[in-house]
């Protein structure tokens, strides 16, 4: 199936790729740092207080001292803990996000200057791996993060872990299930997996967003990507209210900083998946790469907005909602949805 | 701030209002509409919209509530029972304490102690005095009793020391004889009432 970059773009080579690779790492790695702190401002504006102010002006170099803070922190590995699974679960959450990341379009394609020694005439494409199976493997990649939080709690010896590793449990493989099936209509439409066959379909203007042809399944995918980035309403494996931290109760340092980079990272992803998949991608008429950067920033600020506006579910209505309502809905879109195909 | 509102001592008159909650479906139709309503009611997005209202009020209109706490202070009641302080006489600078004991002996946690002798004017004078504030439970009762308004309980709240010998001498409570003109009177637990001048009634002494 031809999916894949336009023609007349150089070939991509395996330097290209690497390069690639280490900008997602680098810049997505600094996002998730700067998210933080992006999310601690816009919660504190929205509760009417200032957030981190006192290191640097607004508070910006707070950034460097929770970098300095994580890093130097001293890495607890508890006494009753299987330490193996539980020194490689944040890895698996961080390596899972990124990997995800390998298929998804974060940033444009570009020609590194002749004049750069060694690396000079290399083209690096918009998508590290541009595969044709591109949404499957995200979402799968996504999916395998469960092991993370799952495994980190049920390592570390401690009832609130065991807690956040059930719900861990139970909120993704649920909602797993919704993410697959909302998207699984804009797939029928399109007729492909891959990112950029989503991005060209939606070429030619605002009205030609999928997200006017499927808004049920729009709603339907947000919902279930906040589940799936476990951010606030399904907040639900390291619920500090209930079950103290969750699954990174035991966690200190970097390995706990892990956990949230690759949060992150994945809060990253289901936007960049929504603003390509609903809302016209990166080939919007005249912003190009503008618009889905502004896009995602949207769907980060939503993140955070509802964060700040709603409340947390409990466990049961988390699953009522995705098993009695969601999951339903999701078919019914899809069935009508292919019978308007047919038609 | 005004004392009205910590006057006000009567603590079931506030206006509690009963919500309307309605009686919770229990047939399954019930159920099912009470979700197709909630789910259509756009509740959800008045949520949102109060969180944008009060971020875009706090970043334009400077409606914040933060108060830089070690830079800034509210203002505390007079009511508030901090860390004691001991008063001096705005006159003559000599400290009010007329060593009569009975902050001693009313205090009910029986941190205050106190060692009077006369002094070369036959005077009494406070010899020790010390409150043990590991005991002291910030009752008032020392402040309240006090027939000079001696013992006073000051705006000091931030109590935290290492060594809580450290604030319970007679000295370190006492007014500074150079910050003498900055002693307030005080109007807190115990003080004279602002109408104390209205109830006095004259004495047949003063015929």
């Amino acid at each position: 199936m031809e999916t894949t970059l336009a023609h007349n773009l150089p070939e991509v080579t395996a330097a290209g790729v690497w390069i690639k690779a280490i900008i997602i790492l680098a810049v997505i790695s600094a996002i998730a740092g700067f998210g933080t702190f992006i999310e601690r401002k816009v919660l504190a504006f929205m509760q009417r207080r200032l957030g981190p102010m006192h290191v640097g002006p607004y508070g910006l170099l707070q950034l460097i001292a929770d970098g300095i803070k994580l890093f130097t922190k001293e890495d607890i590995v508890p006494q009753n803990a299987n330490k193996l699974i539980f020194m490689v679960a944040p890895i698996i959450t961080a390596a899972t996000a990124f990997i995800a990341l390998a298929a998804v379009p974060v940033f444009p394609d570009f020609t590194i200057p002749e004049w750069i020694p060694l690396l000079g005439g290399t083209f690096v494409p918009s998508i590290a791996a541009d595969l044709n199976i591109g949404i499957l493997f995200v979402l799968g990649m996504m999916a395998a993060g469960l092991y993370g939080p799952l495994l980190a709690g049920m390592a570390q010896a401690n009832k609130w872990g065991i807690i956040g590793a059930a719900r861990t449990a139970i909120q993704f493989l649920s909602y797993e299930v919704v993410t697959g099936l909302s998207i699984l209509a804009p797939i029928m439409l399109v007729g492909s997996l891959s990112f950029v066959d989503f991005n060209n379909a939606q070429a030619g203007g605002i009205s030609n967003w999928l997200i006017w042809q499927q808004p049920v399944a729009f709603v339907l995918f947000l919902i279930a990507g906040f589940a799936e980035t476990n951010r606030t309403p399904f907040d639900l494996l390291e619920h500090e209210a209930e079950v103290v931290s969750g699954y990174a109760t035991e966690y200190s340092g970097m390995r706990w900083g892990m956990f949230f980079i690759g949060e992150y990272a994945n809060m990253i992803t289901i936007s960049i998946i929504a603003a390509i998949v609903f809302l016209g991608g990166y080939s919007a008429d005249g912003l190009g790469w503008l618009a889905i950067i502004l896009k995602v920033a949207f769907f980060f600020f939503l993140m955070l907005w509802v964060r700040a506006a709603w409340p947390h579910v409990r466990p049961d209505q988390l699953m009522w909602l995705c098993w009695k309502v969601l999951m339903p809905i999701a078919v019914i879109n899809v069935v009508i949805t292919g019978i308007v195909m047919m038609v | 701030m005004g004392l009205e509102q910590f006057k006000n001592r009567n603590v079931g008159e506030q206006n509690y209002v009963m919500l309307d909650l309605g009686q919770s479906p229990t047939k399954g139709m019930d159920k099912f509409t009470q979700v197709v309503k909630r789910t259509f009611k756009g509740e959800l997005f008045v949520g949102l919209w109060v969180t944008m209202r009060e971020m875009i009020n706090a970043l334009f209109k400077g409606q914040m509530h933060t108060v830089k706490y070690p830079f800034e202070k509210l203002p505390i009641s007079p009511r508030y029972r901090a860390i004691h302080d001991m008063l001096r006489l705005l006159e003559s600078g000599h400290y009010r304490c007329i060593g009569c004991g009975l902050c001693e002996k009313i205090c009910i946690s029986n941190c205050i102690t106190m060692d009077t002798r006369y002094d070369e004017n036959q005077r009494k004078e406070v010899s020790e005095y010390t409150i043990n504030f590991g005991r002291c439970i910030f009752c008032g009762y020392c402040a309240e009793v006090c027939p000079e308004l001696a013992i006073v309980h000051g705006p000091r709240y931030e109590t935290a020391s290492e060594q809580r010998a450290s604030f319970s001498l007679f000295e370190d409570m006492l007014t500074p004889i150079d910050k003498l003109n900055l002693q307030q009177e005080y109007d807190g637990f115990g003080a004279v009432s602002p109408n104390a001048d209205e109830n006095i009634k004259k004495t047949p002494l003063a015929y």
